[in-house]
């Protein structure tokens, strides 16, 4: 490209010979030098990850503490046929037909899917999250349409995927997954049945070869969950899922790494262990966690009889509060007494406060004069509509630590899990405290006040990206202790930036923080003591 | 005297800086002759295209762009000319909380060549070639649609343009070809059609076409303007979501342009155009007006001789 507009300038040069010329023209071949020295391909670092070569194959993790399962066997796995069998070789001969003339699609998907599987759902997951964290529009009433989990393909699409939804979804998943590879490990170790590559010295291992048996294989495991959990959680989005699964025990396949047998048997344990944790997802509350007016309304009386100014909706039509039942919903690592007595943050600064008249004017003095670099941080740590929300970029975080620590699948699964139930109940937590308190957003109190992003429809106190940030950070600190100043640092601009933003108080942010800070110890007991460490 | 007339169409989602800020009419600034001076526009828009989907937008209400602009046309010689220009823009909705932003948007160079002019029946023909270069003058973030002042891309233009004039008639027409640098957003993931785990954000190229014909005489133009730009790439905005710089931004635009040259003092000009959008897709439909004080210097050597000073 550079080459060829240097072409097209040449006979302008030509023209005319002066020295202006020359000076002016210098400059625009330097644009166009500057201009074509970015290349347009834009490097996705996540297709950068390197193949999962696990320091430890953790091969003991059939006996670490599953979440739901009573045990690694409450689920049964049929032993596998034996190698010698005619039915293995058959399975083996699969593989080398494949290996014989790869597509470069065949080689990608091997390449893509090599990084890990808990890796590759996650990340799917937050695609998926971002497809759908939209806001529904109205109606023309002024009222708004709520998604139908029984019709998600009508709009408004079910999901809306927003921080709560998110933040449950990230950990349904996850928590299925380790208990399914818990399982797994548990069986692998049993039947002790080597990879292909392994058996049969003529089957390419085309990613790094691993002494972990193979049956039943934790990638199909990890898909299988997926399958599962996805048709209660993206329900219109069957089609992208189910090929995502057939790619991801096809790549298996053709890497040599997998008998069809080890996907078989991996797929069913997956769905098995996840339609455990799909009847606890349909009892937890979640599904009445929209409330209703009335509730809202009842919300807002308790609040005005404390002698608080309650929260109102800033938006046109005025929207029903986000999920303001989600404080109701069932919590992985502490029970509601638990949360309630010494988890929720105490009461917020009164609204005809001092402290709160200075915290707002706080807050108007970012609105007016945020800097380049403040408007830089509330940007980075947004997470609005369209986006993984603030637990999908915590995962992100966590994932790209992850990829360094060359975790196996059941230990990455196991991070994840802690990760995850930590932000849902950090959700719950700080959606339990939102609604209880029902506090004013700062631009409702004073009008002068503008954001730099959306003004999220729910009370203020405390915030949620701090309760997230605050768990998230705590649990990952825990796992990876030489980032642990990192993740803290992390956190507590993530808390910052909606000062920032303009959306909420310093104390918001500070308690926030603070309750976040409560969950991720509560992670960090758990994971003492599950049998990883 | 001939003079520039640089025409900003304001405030598509921002005020695009690559169709705003170019030259592209059919005169050109005499050789030494400097021509410079400040503009103002103010354009707005209510309703939008989410997609193709016209809609309005609540909590946005009108946004509003105020652009203070310097514009400045030199003449190298005759036949070739460089142009610039540096807006000041301000952004504001007048419902929800969104916090409008200002600052310097994109510093647009232009070098002009009028390759070719010759009589062609009765009138005059000439061709010209234009090279352009834009490139954001100040740190503003263009990921924060619809308030941000601009795209935050690196703009090369390529233009060639045809011009023809009979008597004080004259019709113009152009096409230009944009190629736009990736930019860099504040965060390191985002969505588009899928999920991207990268800061930078590939924006598609766009080209653009430009017909104005009126009248054109010493000392006075007025002229119709019909003027469609179209991104070649992008994806359009999803149901209720927020625009997002590499959307696939495409409009077409009608407006009526003048520029006076004030008869005491000749070296003045005021020049002023109305624009409005009749169609578009994930851009505001936008009407602005703009209006600027223009004056000519000529920086030709006194030791020369006067008679190319005298030329009017």
């Amino acid at each position: 490209m550079y080459l060829i507009l240097l072409r097209k300038r040449k006979p302008l040069l030509k023209i005319q010979k002066n020295n202006k010329m020359k000076k002016i023209f210098i400059p625009v071949i330097l644009f166009a030098v500057l201009i074509n020295s970015c290349s347009k391909d834009i490097t996705e670092h996540n297709l950068e990850f390197p193949a999962l070569q696990p320091a430890s194959l953790d091969i003991n993790a059939g006996t670490w503490k599953p979440i739901l399962l009573t045990g690694p066997t409450e689920f049964a796995v049929p032993a596998p046929g034996a190698t010698n069998t005619p039915d293995y070789i058959a399975q083996v001969n699969e593989i080398k037909t494949w290996q014989v003339d790869l597509s470069n699609e065949e080689k990608r998907i091997v390449e893509y899917w090599s990084a890990g599987a808990v890796l590759r759902w996650n990340e799917i997951m937050r695609e998926l999250v971002a497809k759908h964290n939209l806001p529904p529009y109205q109606n023309p009433d002024g009222t708004y349409p709520a998604p139908n989990a029984n019709n998600p393909l009508a709009y408004p699409q079910f999901p809306f995927a927003n921080p709560p939804y998110a933040s449950r979804a990230y950990a349904y998943v996850a928590a299925a997954q380790y208990d399914a590879l818990v399982a797994a490990w548990h069986y692998k170790k049993l039947y002790n049945r080597a990879a292909p590559y392994t058996v049969d010295a003529t089957v390419n291992a085309l990613i790094p070869k691993s002494d972990l048996p193979s049956y039943p294989s934790e990638d199909a495991v990890v898909a299988g969950v997926a399958s599962e959990m996805m048709k209660l959680l993206f329900p219109g989005d069957q089609d992208f899922i189910q090929q995502k699964i057939e790619e991801h025990k096809k790549a298996r396949l053709i890497a040599g790494a997998n008998v069809r047998s080890d996907l078989d048997a991996g797929e069913a344990l997956g769905k098995a262990v996840a339609q455990k944790f799909v009847t606890r997802a349909r009892g937890d509350r979640a599904g009445t966690a929209g409330g209703s007016l009335a509730i809202q309304s009842q919300m807002e009386q308790d609040c005005i009889a404390r002698g608080e100014i309650p929260w109102i909706s800033q938006e046109n039509p005025k929207r029903p509060g986000m999920l303001m039942l989600f404080g109701k919903v069932r919590t992985w690592l502490f029970d509601s007494l638990t949360m309630v007595t010494t988890i929720r943050p105490p009461a917020p600064p009164s609204t005809s406060s001092q402290k709160f008249k200075d915290e707002l004017e706080e807050v108007y003095s970012y609105s007016t004069s945020l800097t380049p670099e403040g408007r830089a941080i509330a940007h980075y740590w947004a997470d609005g509509i369209s986006t993984p929300t603030p637990p999908g970029h915590w995962n992100q975080i966590a994932a790209e630590d992850f990829v360094t620590q060359n975790f196996s699948e059941v230990r990455w699964a196991r991070n994840m899990a802690l990760l995850n139930m930590s932000m849902m109940d950090a959700a719950i937590v700080c959606w339990d405290a939102k609604y209880f308190y029902f506090n004013p957003r700062p631009p409702h109190m004073d009008n002068r006040i503008k954001t730099v992003t959306g003004l999220p429809n729910f009370p203020s106190y405390p915030s949620g990206h701090s309760t997230f940030s605050g768990a998230a950070a705590t649990i990952l600190a825990h796992i990876n202790p030489s980032k642990a100043t990192k993740y803290t640092d992390m956190a507590k601009e993530a808390s910052l930036s909606r000062m920032y933003a303009s959306i909420h108080y310093r104390s918001d942010c500070d308690k926030g923080l603070e309750s976040g800070i409560k969950i991720g110890e509560h992670a960090k007991t758990r994971a003492r003591t599950d049998g990883a460490e | 005297m001939k003079k520039i007339f640089l025409i900003p169409i304001l405030n598509v989602f921002t005020s695009l800086a690559c169709l705003s800020q170019t030259d592209i009419d059919g005169i050109m600034m005499e050789k030494n002759g400097f021509c410079v001076g400040p503009m103002f526009g103010l354009g707005s828009w209510k309703n939008y295209w989410e997609g193709t989907l016209k809609r309005e937008n609540l909590n946005i209400g009108t946004v509003t762009t105020k652009v203070f602009s310097v514009m400045g046309n030199y003449g190298i010689n005759n036949k070739l000319n460089v142009l610039f220009s540096l807006p000041y823009v301000l952004t504001k909705a007048s419902a929800g909380q969104l916090n409008g932003q200002e600052g310097l948007q994109d510093l647009s160079l232009w070098i002009k060549w009028k390759a070719y002019g010759k009589k062609v029946a009765s009138g005059r023909l000439s061709l010209f070639a234009l090279g352009g270069y834009g490139f954001p003058a100040s740190d503003y973030t263009g990921d924060f649609l619809p308030m941000s002042i601009g795209l935050e891309s690196k703009n090369l233009s390529l233009r060639g343009m045809a011009d023809y004039q009979r008597g004080s008639w004259f019709g113009t027409i152009s096409g230009t070809y944009v190629v736009r640098s990736n930019i860099t957003l504040d965060r390191d993931a985002y969505y588009t059609t899928q999920m991207h785990y990268s800061d930078e954000v590939d924006m598609p190229d766009a080209a653009s076409f430009n017909i104005r014909a009126g009248y054109r005489n010493k000392g006075l133009i007025a002229e119709a303007v019909f003027d469609h730009w179209n991104t070649l790439g992008g994806f359009n905005i999803t149901r209720n979501n927020m625009p997002f710089p590499s959307n696939e931004m495409d409009m077409s635009r009608i407006g009526f342009n003048f520029k006076y040259d004030m008869p005491f003092h000749p070296p003045l000009s005021l020049t002023g155009n109305v624009m409005t959008t009749i169609s578009g897709r994930n851009v505001g439909q936008a009407t602005g007006f703009n209006a600027g004080i223009f004056y000519v210097f000529d920086f030709t050597k006194k030791k020369k001789t006067a008679s190319e000073d005298s030329k009017k």
